[in-house]
């Protein structure tokens, strides 16, 4: 209860989250925002149009609405970025809860296999994955996880080469508990408050990274609404059209500072320290 | 037949080995190719309801031995037979299931529990892990525990930390017996308590060994304590064994060099203080690169030349008393 | 020499330690002996000044060789530390710089104590160890703190504590952290101080043995007050103050009362 009283305390955490949450609504009521304009129709006698009363945004070179297309790549965005962190948070804890806890070879193992993954550029691995299986944004996800899975390995299993060697957890094997329930009761507690925080504040850097997949090419492919790749359309224009790269680009600026704000306030509330 | 009754039982002063640790050693590889021997062949036996006590000074390898004990960790080589089965070699599920025979006491009130759980949840977590209660059970269990520690009842709702050292020392005690062990290791279980508080928790050691007739496995410092409690002290010095007699014939029948100068270090109230407290000048050695021969050759002043080059074996000088060194070969 | 009148003294507010008397004369050992909490270490550091954060002298008086030291500057205080009140403290190494060699730390004290140049500290850093009789002075001179042992660290500690020969030494648990053979060591080798140099030493400790075997006097403190005090005889075996008496009793003697 007292750690409820503490996420509201936090004015940061509850302006910020109330616009996360806006963020979010948007993008599963997008039907409902845009009016039922369809993302991926346009005629091309509208290919161009600044904006005006009827597009708000203006239209892109196929004379679909760009309001609407950004409106709809908040649910491209959001859904992968989320699918990223929560892979990487997933996959990165729980290989590293188990290279700290058990140590020897499997430490050894996962590490080295970490290591690797940390040498590869994250670009050239997408570029690898877009070469051998096409571009996508699940290709584009899977290049991002391979990559970044390491840093929360790394955290958590120093999170728990912190506490294996006290006392209370030797205490707690020799008076017989079971692997499993060490992990799940001693080992993940003390190092998820860190991990949820790290978690808070890579939000913002996956969508970036997601996005200059997209806009590189590696990711969504046309004609799906994204705003990386929106960017990506939109440079041949930026001179005669700015517009279809400014829309998708403030998009991808709001949605980044909002979320890593809200990654902000969570690491102050959840800050061991500040217990 | 009442007769005959009395006199077994005056006659089972022979005692029931219920632990036997075999040529116990345990290396460490160190930097540079060196290698760390923690304990040297050392061999131990323990009795049931009886206490043995362990005595050395840092870096004697009374730490490491007492891991084995509850296998915490492997020793190198040697065994440790407890009731004939040789735990060091138990793995996975029958290794838990034997945890339950040998439970030990750590050092440090304040880092010995899991900051998260209360009194209840500690003292019930052991059995819990081997589903002797349910969960239902706990509150009546816990104040079985405490009870029996001393402690009161309403404390099962508390934190250890917001407890003093001695208290937390009463509810490690109880999370100790909560499985009813035959072996209890006490790893220097009252060093950092204040002196009258380490006394009221000697007294319900003391206390519980007899109710329970509990073995003792008491690791410590303070020679004169262990001799106040010890049925046989066992004294190590840099990883090797180099006395072990009967609590009661510490201050007489002391023989090794190294027990004696122990004894001679200790500031006693009782002591006479005209006389200047014996100390060896120097310093133990590296415990790296020991030099052969004898670990306390170059400290001992009545070292001598095959000393320098022998290492003493421990030779039985009367029963339930061997010493390690070349002044008493047979 | 040393006087301290009904001191108090308080952390934070909070009253720690109240109505602390004790004389001392030139020559004299005094250890102050009691459990955690009962405000030894407290008194030992108000006499340096060294109190931590929050703590302060709120009554009382202390007098050294005549003067109130409790109105001294800054100034005048770091002139009184080293050169005529020294202090030692229960883990000398951890008072040290553990990127520092002893020989870099010891010479930087005596410079802040005297304007010499850094090789006539340097050997005056030597002629202190080999005054206090540690072996391979050179040695250890060059080398950092972790690579010496607990009691070589200590004897550091005494060598730089009685470089300017002092005339009160405190020392705060000085051997509580060592192994037993070691703390015969550097009992005697403090005990030596007394003889060489007539220093006067006020020793903090929980240990009773350690306290009767050193000292002339012996003042017993409980929740910051004083429970007891009188000569090592006196307090050992005649006092009737109950809690002294279960002080003495909870001690174990070698062959002393045994349970088994």
């Amino acid at each position: 209860m007292k750690k409820k009283n503490r996420f509201l305390q936090n004015k940061t955490f509850v302006v910020f989250s109330v616009l996360a949450l806006c963020i979010i609504l948007a993008a599963i009521f997008a039907p409902v925002i845009t009016g039922g304009v369809d993302p991926l129709k346009g005629s091309l006698m509208d290919a161009l149009l600044p904006p005006c009363k009827e597009h708000i945004f203006g239209t892109d070179k196929m004379g679909r609405d760009i309001f609407t297309r950004v409106i709809y790549g908040a649910r491209a965005s959001l859904t992968a970025t989320f699918g990223v962190v929560a892979l990487i948070f997933l996959i990165g804890s729980v290989m590293g809860i188990i290279s700290g806890y058990f140590g020897g070879i499997v430490d050894a193992v996962i590490m080295r296999v970490a290591d690797m993954m940390l040498a590869f550029p994250g670009l050239v691995l997408a570029l690898a994955v877009a070469g051998i299986m096409g571009a996508s944004i699940k290709n584009a996800i899977i290049a991002i996880v391979v990559v970044s899975w390491t840093k929360y390995a790394r955290l958590a299993r120093s999170l728990v080469l912190k506490i294996r060697d006290r006392d209370y957890v030797a205490a707690a094997i020799v008076t017989g508990s079971k692997t499993p329930y060490m992990l799940l009761r001693y080992m993940l507690p003390n190092a998820l408050p860190t991990l949820i925080i790290t978690a808070a504040t890579d939000v913002g850097s996956m969508m970036l990274e997601l996005a200059s997949m997209s806009f590189l090419g590696f990711g969504a492919k046309p004609p799906a609404p994204e705003w990386g790749y929106m960017l990506n359309e939109g440079r041949a224009c930026m001179q005669t059209a700015p517009w279809l790269m400014i829309f998708p680009g403030l998009a991808i600026f709001i949605v980044v500072v909002v979320f890593n704000m809200l990654g902000d306030s969570v690491r102050d509330i959840l800050d061991p320290k500040n217990e | 037949m009442q007769f005959r009754l009395l006199e077994v039982n005056l006659m089972s002063e022979k005692r029931e080995v219920i632990l036997e640790a075999n040529h116990i050693t345990k290396k460490f590889p160190a930097s540079r190719g060196r290698t760390l021997i923690a304990n040297d062949d050392v061999s131990l036996k323990m009795y049931k309801g009886q206490t043995l006590g362990l005595v050395g000074e840092s870096g004697c390898g009374k730490s490491t031995f007492m891991k084995f004990l509850v296998s915490l960790d492997k020793p190198s080589a040697g065994e440790i037979l407890y009731r004939g089965t040789d735990i060091t070699k138990l793995k996975g599920e029958e290794l838990r299931q034997s945890r339950q025979h040998i439970q030990m006491v750590f050092q440090d009130p304040t880092l010995s529990f899991n900051p998260k759980m209360t009194v209840r949840d500690i003292v019930c977590e052991p059995l819990l892990n081997f589903k002797k209660i349910k969960r239902s059970e706990k509150d009546p269990v816990c104040k079985r525990l405490l009870e029996m520690v001393e402690l009161p009842g309403d404390y099962a709702d508390r934190y250890p930390h917001n407890m003093s050292g001695g208290q937390r020392q009463r509810v490690a005690i109880a999370r100790a017996l909560a499985l009813e062990p035959e072996i209890v290791v006490l790893d220097e279980a009252t060093s950092a308590l204040d002196v009258s508080v380490q006394k009221t928790v000697i007294e319900l050691i003391i206390k519980l060994q007899k109710e329970k007739n509990i073995t003792f496995g008491f690791i410590c410092h303070d020679i004169a304590l262990v001799q106040s409690v010890a049925h046989q002290i066992a004294v190590m010095y840099l990883g090797n064994l180099v006395e072990i007699l009967p609590g009661r014939d510490l201050s007489e029948k002391a023989m090794h060099p190294y027990t004696r100068a122990l004894m001679g270090a200790v500031f006693d109230i009782n002591m006479d203080f005209s006389k200047p407290i014996e100390s060896i000048d120097s310093e133990a050695p590296s415990p790296l690169d020991l030099p052969k021969g004898c670990p306390f050759r170059g400290r001992c002043a009545q070292c001598m030349e095959i000393c320098k080059r022998e290492k003493p074996k421990m030779t039985e000088l009367e029963e339930g008393h061997s010493v390690a060194c070349h002044l008493y070969r047979r | 020499m040393l006087e301290l009148k009904d001191v108090m003294i308080s952390y934070k507010n909070v009253p720690t330690v109240e109505h602390f008397s004790m004389r001392m004369k030139q020559g004299q050992i005094i250890s102050l002996v009691g459990e955690s909490g009962s405000g030894k270490t407290t008194v030992i550091r108000a006499i340096l000044g060294l109190l931590p954060g929050g703590g302060k002298v709120t009554g009382g008086e202390i007098t050294f060789e005549g003067e109130d030291i409790l109105a001294y500057n800054a100034e005048k205080w770091r002139k009184l530390r080293g050169s005529d009140i020294s202090m030692i403290f229960q883990d000398s190494g951890a008072m040290m710089n553990p990127t520092k060699k002893i020989g870099t730390v010891f010479t930087e004290y005596i410079r802040t104590h005297e304007k010499i140049s850094k090789k006539e500290a340097w050997a005056k850093g030597i002629t202190m160890l080999e005054r206090m009789r540690l072996p391979a002075a050179d040695n250890v001179m060059n080398s950092y703190p972790f690579q010496l042992s607990g009691g070589m660290r200590q004897r550091v500690g005494i060598a730089m504590g009685m470089t300017y020969q002092p005339k009160l030494l405190l020392a705060d648990e000085p051997t509580s952290a060592l192994d037993v053979t070691i703390q015969a060591q550097i009992v005697r080798q403090m005990m030596q101080l007394r003889e060489d140099y007539n220093t006067s030493i006020i020793v903090v400790t929980h240990n009773l043995g350690v306290a009767a075997y050193m000292s002339d006097y012996i003042i017993v403190m409980k929740h910051g007050r004083i429970e007891d005090q009188g000569t090592r005889e006196y307090i050992l075996k005649e006092s009737q103050n109950a809690y002294t008496r279960k002080l003495l009793d909870a001690v174990p003697s070698l062959g002393g009362e045994s349970y088994v």
